[in-house]
């Protein structure tokens, strides 16, 4: 007992101190480089948001060697990371339905077309209206209408601002599916090539502490903000993988978003550039905002084919 | 057979003596004596396609579910769900035709409340097995009891069935006892351990006057009891649409929408198994023709109430047709769910609110063929309200495959759907074939005018 309350002392301990510890850490290595200390080099570079609102790359060891340390329990999975409110901002002017990030998501998460927890729609609000393309995922709503209908609290809001799915838990009544109003949440049928690849590929989950298994059949799953990454300082593989930035990530605590190149101060940049959440009137408040495709970086073009035919 | 007359105003009784009470006794016996070559044909049937359903059970749950049902992301609640709603509606029956009625000192009840009691249970039961048969995971079932959380209308729902049916047994059991008590003193050749169940369950019932009063009392509470929970079971499935966010199914009207089309399912439901139970073991001189014309006017008034319900919910939005309705409108009034939309409207509703108005078409075999209709409709109606309903969501569906566009239920769906019709009719044909599904002694009571002489009978 005692041992096991040291236990989850230590492990409460070094989640707090996980995040300052890797921004300390990040600065450290940046201090280093600076002052011609080169440390051991793994060669791989990882991106790590400081507490000013700047991105830096540091070398991945200095980093990943405690937050490859993480064994969070179910309840701390279920608490979320301390301090944090993880927030996104899309920017409509920038998506060209290169849907690089559909198939990022795809693989971060195990799932075969025709599943997507992140999906490009061509939106056209009226007939007059301009049509663009509408990248639309879980919105990890502040009043998510899902996790109240949920009989067995197997989907739940996390302190750290993320609708989260316990796969282990939920009993795939789908009441959730009928409550989004977005139609962000996805039920693994046991679609017989998922399966097969599921198998294949086992989602290794202490690595990358995601709540949602896409490869429980029977249970509901959906964008988890790749929180995984998010505690080891990482972006969510949309943000990473869309190659005209058009996903910001962030944290609304810090104030800031970014989408690996460019960073923002979140509330500068909803304001000055009009930004809206989907839907406002339902009063789910979503986590995610949206820029308004004005100015556009590409002009619109029609998709060539339609996507996801197979079976 | 002249010496039974049949009373024309159930206010009226009339007496009659010992003899007579023994014949009508035997005949409200016979169904139990003796089961006939199509009454085993019949629970052959039922049999059958139970195993069937049972067969495509195992199928969906040991191979993908995406092979096996038509469900995808979208469509997500299919026929099961529907087939939920449609035996929950089933279930009111207990309290329009037995409650209701009994506490409204409507005479004619007598000969059908334990008719409709034991729909009523059969119903429920198979609504259960309908949700269980829509998991995902049947096997986390028992998460409901470890994990379950208040603020989700599935545990209100889960709270309010449950009770129902712990109320609708007790319900149909009380009223039971006497019959019980013939049973075991009346029936011969029968194997023993049927009579010994008669023993044991009728509880040492002797009929002492002292005995008679609990049992009033009893039923009494219990009838009153009824009447609320059943209402909360379809109010509490009417929220479980209404309680989201989407536009089809956010409606203030809900809750009363169903409960009215449920009190129209079990009118015409019972005038199907009325009609069915009166031929099928004879039951002419208790199930008169005074009972249809009276189920009949039953069910203009709730067809008429249905109607009003229904104008609320379509015209109305309707009328506006804004963005968040008019897909959905409009697949229903002139896109592709059109056919079924105005059948359900015209045969689940016009007509049984037109045709009965007639004497003439109140008579036991019209009146029943609009009741077949009815129920049909009844049962499309629910498929309407929930499958359609699922089809626009507030974002436009794009990239998927052509199935998850468009749900049409799978061989395997509509297989266990049949089977949760089949395990109805075989728990009430069976309830039949070991109970007198007549209440002798609520029958002869109405009969008598003095209730001494039933008191004492062996």
């Amino acid at each position: 007992m005692k041992n096991e309350q040291e236990d989850s002392a230590r492990r409460k301990f070094l989640k707090f101190g996980l995040l300052a510890g890797g921004a300390t850490l990040a600065g450290l290595g940046l201090q280093n480089k600076l002052l011609g200390e080169a440390p051991p080099d793994s060669g791989k570079k990882v991106k790590v948001l400081t507490a000013e609102g700047k991105l830096v790359e540091v070398d991945s060891s200095l980093v990943t060697h405690h937050a490859a340390d993480m064994n969070l329990s179910e309840d701390q999975l279920r608490e979320g990371i301390a301090g944090r409110k993880f927030v996104m901002v899309i920017d409509l002017a920038r998506c060209a339905n290169e849907r690089k990030c559909v198939e990022g998501c795809q693989k971060m998460h195990n799932t075969l077309p025709p599943i997507e927890y992140l999906k490009v729609k061509r939106m056209q609000d009226s007939e007059l209206g301009a049509p663009y393309w509408f990248p639309q995922m879980c919105y990890h709503c502040d009043n998510p209408p899902c996790t109240k209908v949920c009989p067995v609290d197997a989907t739940f809001k996390r302190s750290d601002g993320i609708v989260a799915v316990d796969s282990d838990r939920c009993i795939g009544c789908k009441f959730c599916m009928a409550a989004c109003p977005y139609s962000a949440r996805s039920f693994n049928f046991g679609r017989p090539q998922q399966v097969e690849y599921n198998q294949k590929h086992p989602a290794d989950c202490k690595e990358t502490c995601c709540s949602t298994k896409s490869s429980t059949v029977g249970t509901v799953s959906k964008c988890d903000f790749c929180p995984g990454h998010a505690a080891k300082g990482e972006l969510p593989s949309c943000v990473t993988e869309c190659p005209n930035g058009t996903i910001f990530f962030g944290d609304e605590n810090e104030d800031s978003v970014t989408n690996g190149e460019e960073t923002f101060r979140l509330k500068e940049l909803l304001r000055s550039r009009a930004g809206y959440r989907q839907f406002e009137e339902l009063g789910t408040k979503p986590r995610v905002y949206y820029l308004p495709p004005v100015k556009r970086q590409f002009p619109f073009e029609e998709a060539k084919e339609e996507h996801n035919k197979e079976e | 057979m002249s010496k039974h007359i049949i009373t024309k105003e159930a206010t009226t009784y009339e007496t009659f003596t010992q003899e007579e009470y023994m014949l009508m006794k035997e005949e409200l016996l016979r169904p139990v004596q003796r089961i006939g070559k199509w009454g085993k044909i019949w629970i052959g049937f039922l049999l059958v396609v139970c195993m069937f359903g049972l067969y495509a059970y195992y199928i969906q749950e040991t191979k993908s579910k995406y092979v096996t049902v038509s469900l995808r992301d979208y469509t997500m609640w299919g026929v099961y769900i529907s087939n939920f709603v449609f035996f929950v509606a089933l279930s009111l029956i207990g309290v329009l035709m037995s409650a209701v009625l009994k506490l409204t000192n409507f005479e004619w009840y007598r000969p059908l409340s334990r008719i409709a009691e034991v729909i009523a249970v059969a119903a429920i039961l198979l609504a259960g097995v309908s949700i269980v048969a829509a998991m995902g995971r049947p096997d986390r079932l028992h998460y409901l009891l470890l994990h379950g959380r208040i603020q989700s209308p599935i545990v209100w729902d889960i709270i309010v069935i449950v009770t129902y049916i712990a109320i609708s047994t007790v319900l149909l059991f009380i009223p039971l006892i006497p019959s019980l008590s013939t049973c075991k003193n009346h029936l011969h050749n029968k194997p023993k351990w049927q009579m010994k169940m008669y023993e044991w369950l009728s509880f040492g019932w002797e009929g002492t006057p002292e005995q008679w009063k609990i049992l009033k009392r009893s039923i009494r509470i219990l009838t009153i009891m009824v009447i609320p929970v059943g209402v909360s079971i379809h109010t509490v499935t009417a929220w479980l649409f209404a309680t989201t966010l989407r536009a089809e199914w956010d409606s203030t009207n809900f809750g009363a929408y169903f409960v009215s089309g449920a009190f129209l399912l079990g009118v015409a439901g019972m005038i199907v198994a009325v009609f069915v139970i009166r031929k099928a073991y004879k039951l002419e001189h208790y199930l008169t023709p005074m009972h249809f014309d009276k189920l009949g006017q039953a069910l203009v008034l709730m067809s008429f109430i249905y109607i009003y319900f229904n104008i609320n919910e379509y015209l109305v939005p309707a009328y506006k047709m804004s963005g968040l309705h008019a897909n959905h409108l409009l697949d229903l009034f002139v896109g592709k769910d059109a056919p079924l939309y105005w059948g359900v409207i015209i045969f689940g509703m016009l007509l049984p609110a037109i045709l009965p108005l007639f004497k003439a078409l109140r008579k036991p075999l019209p009146l029943t063929i609009i009741a077949c209709t009815v129920v049909v409709a009844a049962w499309l109606k629910r498929y309407l309200i929930v499958i359609p309903g699922l089809a626009h969501p507030y974002l436009p569906i794009q990239d998927v495959p052509d199935s998850w566009k468009h749900y049409s239920p799978s061989l395997v769906e509509m297989t266990i759907v049949a089977a949760t019709f089949a395990a109805m009719l075989l728990i009430v044909t069976l309830f039949t074939r070991f109970f007198p599904i007549v209440s002798v002694w609520e029958v002869a009571e109405g009969r008598l005018e003095g209730k001494d002489e039933i008191i004492n009978y062996k």
